[in-house]
């Protein structure tokens, strides 16, 4: 069978466009509204987005198991509508992690080499390399069933990975896995990706940390839509809506409904403060304004005064969760402190520090980037 | 105290179930019993539309999982239904027009008319016992083998088709069960020519009734299918599926 690469002139390299890409079906209404966008190769795209955001929809779609309704997918100017499934050349890593029960762990990994039309000496010989990749090598007459769920997720990825796709799609593929064993692949992933030159990488998560540890290009996906586009930083600094904010901000931002007037920023229970120069601006209204748990300080005395209502330890962090009259707030303290449920405390919300945004959502200004 | 009863219960009840197998056994060794005569065996016969019913009607099976078919209102389930329907009738209803059947088609009292008539007895429950089992193999099974360069047709082959052991071994024991113990049919459709076993038992039964002659037969043509059922057992393992997806 020939590869899309044997198909094209080298010249040219892999480039995969969306174009206008939407898909509704009756049951859950809209899935993918209007998406376009063009992944070009070599290069690793993060989606990111809420679990019923469209990721995976966006994935099936481009694999061909999820039928478009209206747009175009087309991989080097070769429309994908015309190419069944099975010859698109699409390496998929699922989330449930999918082996063939009745194959051994060697005869999992060698079946789409030889699928490819790979000789049975080179398959195995591929195959070896990329068990061997994953740290499997001892493994290599064991059933699926036999293998931990780590190693599991790891025959499924080295079968996709030996693959030598120019599509690698792996949609939460750290999802179902311990602690341990996500940082170490996540690390793996990385070097993996970069070794790909010229495979488009789509990586799906829903995690923030995960998405700006891998350090590729970020797409932020909500209801269907992508809803912004660009760099790890671009998208934590800037984030250019609520709904982003709230999608990439991993403990949450806390957003909370104001209005300025007369120089101050004034929060729905009367508690004022003084408006920081990037604002001075903005005509009078309704906004909101959102910040981040690690910007928030507890203050001795002064600020929002609330009660806690939850308190998370987590290592070397603590997460308070507290309800002031203006809306809860999240504040993150480096440390373990010994805070209890029902407490009142006092936070402390930096001007310094707030994104202000439309009430529609809309980004005005951010404390990083340059804003408006 | 729940124990002693369930297996007191259970002892009464093999006993009840084994009491006419035991009885035959015995019987059979009984003085005047002969050796079985000389009547018209034919093994293979049974599974002729075993093979036929399992292998023709897997695909059809796969395919009504798989994909929707469909006119108007009427879609896959409608399908199955029109194939298991065809077992509602009680046999007797269609004795006379297989009969009629055959002797148009000069099938009468031959192979191939009793292994047509068969077979498409079997082939509604096959489907609707595999139809069945191929819903509760995941699809992502499927869509991998697809992702992995293989068309629909090869994705069945050689990787559904192997995970069915089990329902193909459940599919297939039926099939040669229903088939070897078959009186029905073949005591209507054949005569002389072509016999079954069980029909041919019956014919023993002269104007004396020979017990022995007969129990002998009866054991005789019950071992095959018990020695099948403990090869068989094995492939029923479950756990077969482990592994597919987490």
């Amino acid at each position: 069978m020939e590869t899309l690469a044997e198909q094209f002139d080298e010249r040219y390299q892999v480039s995969l466009i969306l174009k206008n890409v939407s898909v509704t079906t009756e049951k859950d209404g809209v899935i993918l509204d209007d998406i376009s966008f063009e992944f070009k190769p070599g290069r690793i795209y993060i989606l990111i987005g809420r679990t019923t955001s469209g990721k995976t929809s966006l994935m099936r779609a481009i694999a061909g198991l999820l039928p478009i309704d209206s747009g175009e997918i087309t991989m080097n100017g070769v429309d994908f509508d015309e190419k069944p499934i099975w010859e698109r050349d699409v390496a998929v890593v699922y989330q449930q992690f999918i082996n063939y029960p009745n194959k051994t762990v060697l005869q999992n990994v060698e079946f789409p080499l030889l699928r490819k039309g790979l000789k049975k000496s080179e398959a195995r010989e591929v195959a070896l390399a990329s068990i061997n990749k994953v740290g499997l090598s001892d493994y290599l007459d064991r059933k699926p069933s036999q293998l931990s769920g780590g190693q599991q997720q790891r025959v499924a990825l080295a079968r996709s990975l030996s693959r030598k796709s120019h599509i690698m799609l792996l949609d939460e593929p750290l999802m179902n896995l311990d602690y341990k064993l996500r940082e170490q692949l996540r690390v793996e992933f990385k070097e993996i990706f970069n070794s790909q030159k010229d495979a488009v990488t789509i990586y799906a998560t829903t995690e923030p940390p995960e998405a700006l540890i891998l350090g590729a290009e970020i797409l932020v996906m909500h209801e269907g839509r992508i809803v912004q586009y660009g760099s790890p930083t671009e998208v934590y600094e800037q984030p250019q809506s609520t709904t982003v904010a709230r999608v990439i901000s991993d403990p949450p931002m806390s957003i909370l409904p104001v209005s300025i007037s007369a120089g101050e920023i004034r929060f729905s229970d009367g508690y004022s403060q003084p408006i920081p120069a990037k604002m001075k601006n903005f005509k009078e209204g309704r906004y909101e304004v959102g910040i981040r748990a690690n910007d928030i300080v507890s203050a001795k005395s002064g600020g929002e005064k609330g009660t806690i209502s939850l308190v998370e330890v987590s290592g070397s962090e603590t997460l308070v969760y507290v309800d002031t009259p203006a809306g809860e707030v999240v504040l993150q303290m480096e440390g373990i402190h010994d805070v209890k449920v029902g407490e009142s405390i006092s936070v402390e919300l930096p001007s310094n520090r707030l994104f202000l945004f439309e009430t529609n959502g809309a980004l005005c200004v951010s404390p990083d980037g340059a804003g408006e | 105290m729940y124990k002693v009863l369930k297996a007191t219960f259970i002892t009464i009840w093999s006993l009840f179930v084994l009491f006419p197998i035991m009885w035959a056994i015995t019987t059979s060794f009984k003085p005047e019993s002969a050796v079985v005569n000389g009547a018209t065996f034919i093994p293979f016969l049974e599974f002729q539309p075993s093979l036929i019913g399992w292998k023709a009607i897997l695909p059809g099976a796969y395919g009504l999982s798989r994909f929707t078919y469909g006119w108007k209102n009427y879609s896959n389930a409608d399908i199955i239904f029109f194939f298991v329907s065809q077992r509602i009738m009680p046999p007797v209803v269609l004795a006379i027009p297989f009969f009629l059947l055959l002797k148009e088609l000069k099938l009468l009292d031959t192979h191939l008319g009793l292994i047509l008539v068969l077979t498409s007895g079997l082939m509604p429950i096959v489907v609707w016992l595999m139809v069945d089992f191929f819903n509760a193999l995941p699809r992502e099974i499927d869509e991998m083998a697809m992702l992995e360069g293989c068309n629909p047709i090869q994705a069945f082959f050689r990787t559904i088709l192997p995970l069915s052991k089990p329902g193909l071994t459940v599919a297939g024991m039926f099939c040669v069960i229903f088939g070897w113990n078959d009186v029905f049919f073949a005591l209507t459709l054949t005569a002389t020519k072509v016999l079954t076993l069980p029909v041919a038992v019956i014919a023993l039964n002269g104007t004396v009734t020979p017990y022995w002659i007969l129990a002998a037969s009866t054991v005789f043509s019950i071992i095959p299918l018990v020695g099948l059922a403990f090869v068989i057992e094995r492939f029923l393992s479950r756990g077969n599926l482990g592994g597919a997806v987490r």
